[in-house]
């Protein structure tokens, strides 16, 4: 399988996705974010950091890149995007996924390991989890306290949007377990077909032991058994 | 030339979190009358053009794409 990851001015994830790609046994290749296609790709990786400066909002302005008409178009195909962190803004930004993010309620930068609850196990990227299975994932953003409206949040439940939610270790999910003051302690969605996912924590730095967890390899296990079955 | 004036702030209901913020610094620093703080962008563009009518047009359309997020912020302007 080969995943391409598309690297903006200012992302700072994109080595590490690569890295977490080939530790999968997987290809991996850069997309400089100026180019024109996409198509030779199984499955595609936005990447986290702070593209253009994070200027005006996070994501605001890389989602006029040239690359990204051929990221819709490929997500338009049915075929897996992630975006991880600034990746995810991005996407929301770019109308890929539904909402919007605002600044974290607590205004300041979050760096730490979370819970996630698995809220749906049925997605190309959680298909190898246990609904409900509790992941160590770390976080690291400022701007990852997810909105959306009432009607939207039941939209994203009825279509079983809602990828994960941050938890405690044991999977309780309130408002002490809510890092950042995201709505419904969404940590990550889907779109409504579900080939595209959209999270804040960052599974490429949960690969090994030696860096607190490997609870983010079951992400990129799932990807690559759906694109083994598709 | 022109100038562009342009507010963008939350939509009602949506969190604001440096408002919120600015506001409790300022009930403990003794203001009692301040019912609320919202922080916003304030953003001038220059732009060429005499019809006034098509460049209030563009600049809706360049606030829609792209200085407000529209499920989040609305926006106003005038043109000066």
């Amino acid at each position: 399988m080969k995943f391409g990851i598309i690297v903006f001015p200012g992302s700072n994830c994109d080595r590490d996705c690569l890295w977490a790609v080939e530790e999968m046994k997987q290809k991996g290749e850069f997309v400089w974010h100026d180019s024109k296609s996409v198509a030779n790709y199984d499955a595609l990786i936005l990447p986290g950091g702070f593209s253009y400066g994070d200027y005006l909002r996070s994501g605001a302005i890389a989602r006029f890149a040239r690359v990204m008409d051929s990221v819709k178009t490929f997500a338009d195909k049915g075929k897996p995007v992630i975006g991880i962190c600034n990746g995810f803004q991005i996407l929301l930004e770019a109308g890929l996924l539904p909402g919007a993010m605002l600044t974290n309620k607590t205004l300041k930068f979050i760096c730490k390991y979370v819970n996630l609850s698995v809220e749906n196990n049925t997605s190309p990227f959680t298909n190898k989890c246990e609904k409900g299975q509790i992941l160590r994932v770390p976080i690291a953003h400022k701007e990852g306290n997810y909105f959306c409206d009432d009607t939207l949040l039941e939209t994203l439940l009825a279509n079983k949007q809602v990828a994960f939610r941050y938890c405690d270790e044991k999977g309780k999910i309130n408002a002490e377990t809510n890092p950042n003051g995201a709505v419904y302690n969404i940590a990550g969605i889907t779109n409504k077909k579900g080939n595209v996912l959209g999270l804040m924590p960052h599974p490429e730095r949960a690969m090994k032991e030696t860096l607190g967890s490997t609870d983010g390899k079951i992400i990129f296990e799932s990807v690559i058994s759906y694109l083994k079955k598709r | 030339m022109p100038k562009a004036k342009i507010y963008v702030t939350f939509k009602d209901g949506v969190l604001d979190p440096q408002g919120t913020t600015v506001k409790r610094a300022l009930d403990k620093m003794g203001y009692k009358n301040i019912e609320e703080v919202m922080i916003g962008k304030y953003i001038e563009v220059q732009i060429k053009g005499t019809d006034k009518k098509q460049i209030e047009k563009e600049i809706d359309e360049i606030c829609d794409k792209l200085l407000a997020n529209p499920n989040i912020e609305k926006y106003t302007f005038k043109v000066e």
